[in-house]
């Protein structure tokens, strides 16, 4: 059994037989008193569970309620203007908002395919006594604080990336066709670039270790049939293996895009803040996360703060699509588990 | 190339980049890990335990960020700790398959991996702009926030480990149903539940965001938690991004330590939990 990941949040299977035969364990019917505080203690827990609930209620509300002032003056076009003044009071998300999804989106592209070789060799090439060594190793990646990454980021992956990186990923493609754009400008090392290079490296061990945990419930008999008729360990991934735990690794995924998103310090150390939409990845650029870090200390104005909140009640709306899909994908698999295919 | 030698040839490249990408997770943890060892030792020294931080220029120390970070993650830990194992027990022992159950288990999920800068920004709105300032308590309180999940969690999945003969037997014996909860499952799982705790103290000792709008930061040393208070995140930060060599030298040497005992509080808790499983 895998030890629990509190990080990512994955079930490690667990035996649910017990429970699940017995749905309603008996009631004692004592003595009248321990009764009641039987009664009592049920009561309690129930309390505490329902406040968990009401924690995520109490959050939405909250920053609902304090955004109202900025979503007034603004409306929807808040999520359509390019503009970000604190001395006119003009206030668009547009900026931190393309920051946010192109670092995601840089981190995810890296990260993804870099999680499934990890997860590929953890589960099937790795011999038994490195896995949990390995296994652990990278799941430390995931127990360094962010802001670690942020200093390591700016102080010693940024210069070397400005120097090394980036005019490379220029001569290679600087001048091809659509791409081009992409990798021009000045190699500085800090820019939404950089930014989501870092981002991947935080977000690999949640999506590789999801997407362990899932290839290992894919039942022995349909990996060793496939190899029975001759197939090499890459077939039985790519045809056995992925088909059978879709659902899992998109879930995995979504996870680690949940993630990507509302990581705050290791990007405002390397992103640049600057309020703009750049064709190219190598200038500076802004996250919903790292605007609220910069910012929100210093907004005196209650627009301004108003607006800095929109921004957080965005991106909590944001994140909490996308984790309601990683889970609700997860869950779907588990339910899977016990069906013969 | 005949079709047997591509499929070889391919299934032998795809093995090799796995390799490599191994190799790349694991190339990242040792190049982060030894700079910051490298440049931590290198700013370690006594000094750091006996003084406050410093004004722009001077020499000093972190005294004040270490007790403030000990006193918030502590009080946080206190606060998150008993609503963890509650709300744990009821999902696993009482809640199971119910819609409540169900619901919460969703939304305890979600805020498992809910970006802890929007709770920095919900514990500013419910508690700093109420109260007017900045404090230590409202640090606590957004930590709490981020901890109770992973107690929650890793408390339900550890009571779910119990056989249920174990809950029957006792249930048998004629004990209330709150009895067999304390006296008998939850003492099974000790040491798993106490992994919960641990991980959570874990996750929260290094979040940075939470603090920034709550306990913010203070240059002298203060145990009053109504007051803004130092912390060792907040402070690396700031130093961080500050142009000082002093202050980047500290920041350096506060990240070390809360790396160091970090990773060690992780170390502790899988060896925890490894001794549960393993009874």
């Amino acid at each position: 059994m895998a030890p629990p990941n509190s990080a990512t949040g994955v079930l490690p299977s667990l035996p649910l037989d017990d429970h699940r035969v017995e749905r309603e364990p008996p009631r004692p019917h004592g003595r009248a008193m321990a009764h009641w505080k039987d009664r009592l203690f049920e009561h309690a827990t129930l309390a505490f569970a329902l406040l968990v609930l009401a924690m995520l209620f109490a959050i939405l509300l909250a920053l609902v309620v304090a955004a109202l002032p900025a979503m007034e003056k603004f409306g929807f076009g808040f999520l359509t203007t390019n503009v970000w003044n604190p001395v006119t009071m003009q206030f668009g998300a547009l900026a931190p908002m393309y920051g946010t999804l192109v670092t995601s989106a840089i981190a995810l592209l890296i990260a993804v395919p870099v999680s499934f070789g990890i997860a590929l060799f953890l589960t099937e090439m790795c011999p038994v006594w490195l896995r949990r060594p390995l296994g652990t190793a990278v799941e430390l990646l995931a127990a360094i604080p962010s802001i670690i990454y942020g200093m390591w980021g700016l102080f010693v992956f940024a210069p070397y990336f400005g120097d090394y990186i980036q005019p490379a990923l220029t001569r290679v493609f600087g001048n091809v066709w659509i791409l081009g754009p992409l990798f021009q400008g000045a190699p500085n090392g800090i820019g939404v670039l950089s930014a989501g290079v870092i981002l991947s490296v935080m977000v690999i061990p949640f999506i590789a270790s999801v997407m362990r945990d899932v290839f290992e419930i894919v039942p022995p008999v349909l990996k060793e049939s496939a190899y029975g008729v001759g197939a090499t360990t890459w077939e039985v991934v790519w045809n056995v293996v992925l088909p059978y735990t879709r659902v899992g690794v998109i879930g995995g995924v979504m996870l680690g895009l949940g993630r990507a998103l509302g990581e705050t310090m290791a990007v405002t150390f390397v992103i640049g803040n600057a309020y703009r939409i750049s064709p190219s990845l190598f200038d500076a650029g802004n996250s919903i996360a790292s605007a609220l870090a910069n910012e929100f200390n210093e907004a005196a104005d209650p627009v301004h703060s108003a607006a800095l909140l929109s921004l957080g009640l965005l991106l909590f709306v944001l994140t909490f699509i996308v984790l309601a899909l990683s889970r609700l994908l997860l869950s779907q698999l588990a339910k899977g588990e016990g069906r013969t295919t | 190339m005949n079709l047997y030698d591509r499929r070889l040839l391919k299934n032998r490249f795809n093995l090799v980049m796995s390799l490599a990408t191994m190799v790349f997770g694991l190339f990242f943890l040792l190049w982060i890990l030894g700079v910051l060892f490298y440049k931590g030792f290198e700013a370690l020294s006594p000094t750091l335990f006996l003084q406050d931080t410093p004004p722009p220029g001077a020499a000093g120390g972190l005294r004040n960020a270490i007790v403030g970070s000990v006193m918030i993650v502590g009080l946080a830990t206190l606060i998150s700790t008993p609503i963890g194992i509650m709300a744990g027990i009821y999902l696993a022992e009482y809640g199971r398959d119910t819609w409540v159950a169900r619901v919460t288990r969703f939304v305890n999920d979600i805020l498992l991996s809910a970006p802890s800068i929007v709770i920095g920004l919900f514990i500013y709105s419910v508690v700093v702009a109420r109260t007017g300032h900045f404090s230590g308590w409202a640090g606590s309180l957004a930590l709490a926030v981020i901890a109770v999940p992973v107690v929650v969690r890793t408390t339900e999945n550890m009571l779910l480990l119990v056989p249920g003969s174990l809950r029957e037997a006792a249930v048998a014996m004629g004990a209330p149903m709150s009895t067999v909860i304390l006296k008998v499952t939850l003492r099974a799982v000790r040491a798993g539940v106490m992994t919960g705790i641990l991980l959570a103290v874990a996750r929260v000792s290094g979040e940075t965001a939470p603090l920034l709008f709550t306990a913010l930061n203070n240059q002298f040393f203060t145990v009053d938690m109504s007051a803004p208070m130092a912390n060792l995140p907040v402070v690396i930060f700031q130093f961080a991004m500050s142009p000082f060599r002093e202050w980047q030298e500290l920041a350096w040497a506060g990240a070390l330590l809360i790396t160091l005992s970090v990773l060690i509080i992780n170390i502790v808790a899988r060896s925890l939990f490894r001794q549960q499983s393993g009874r």
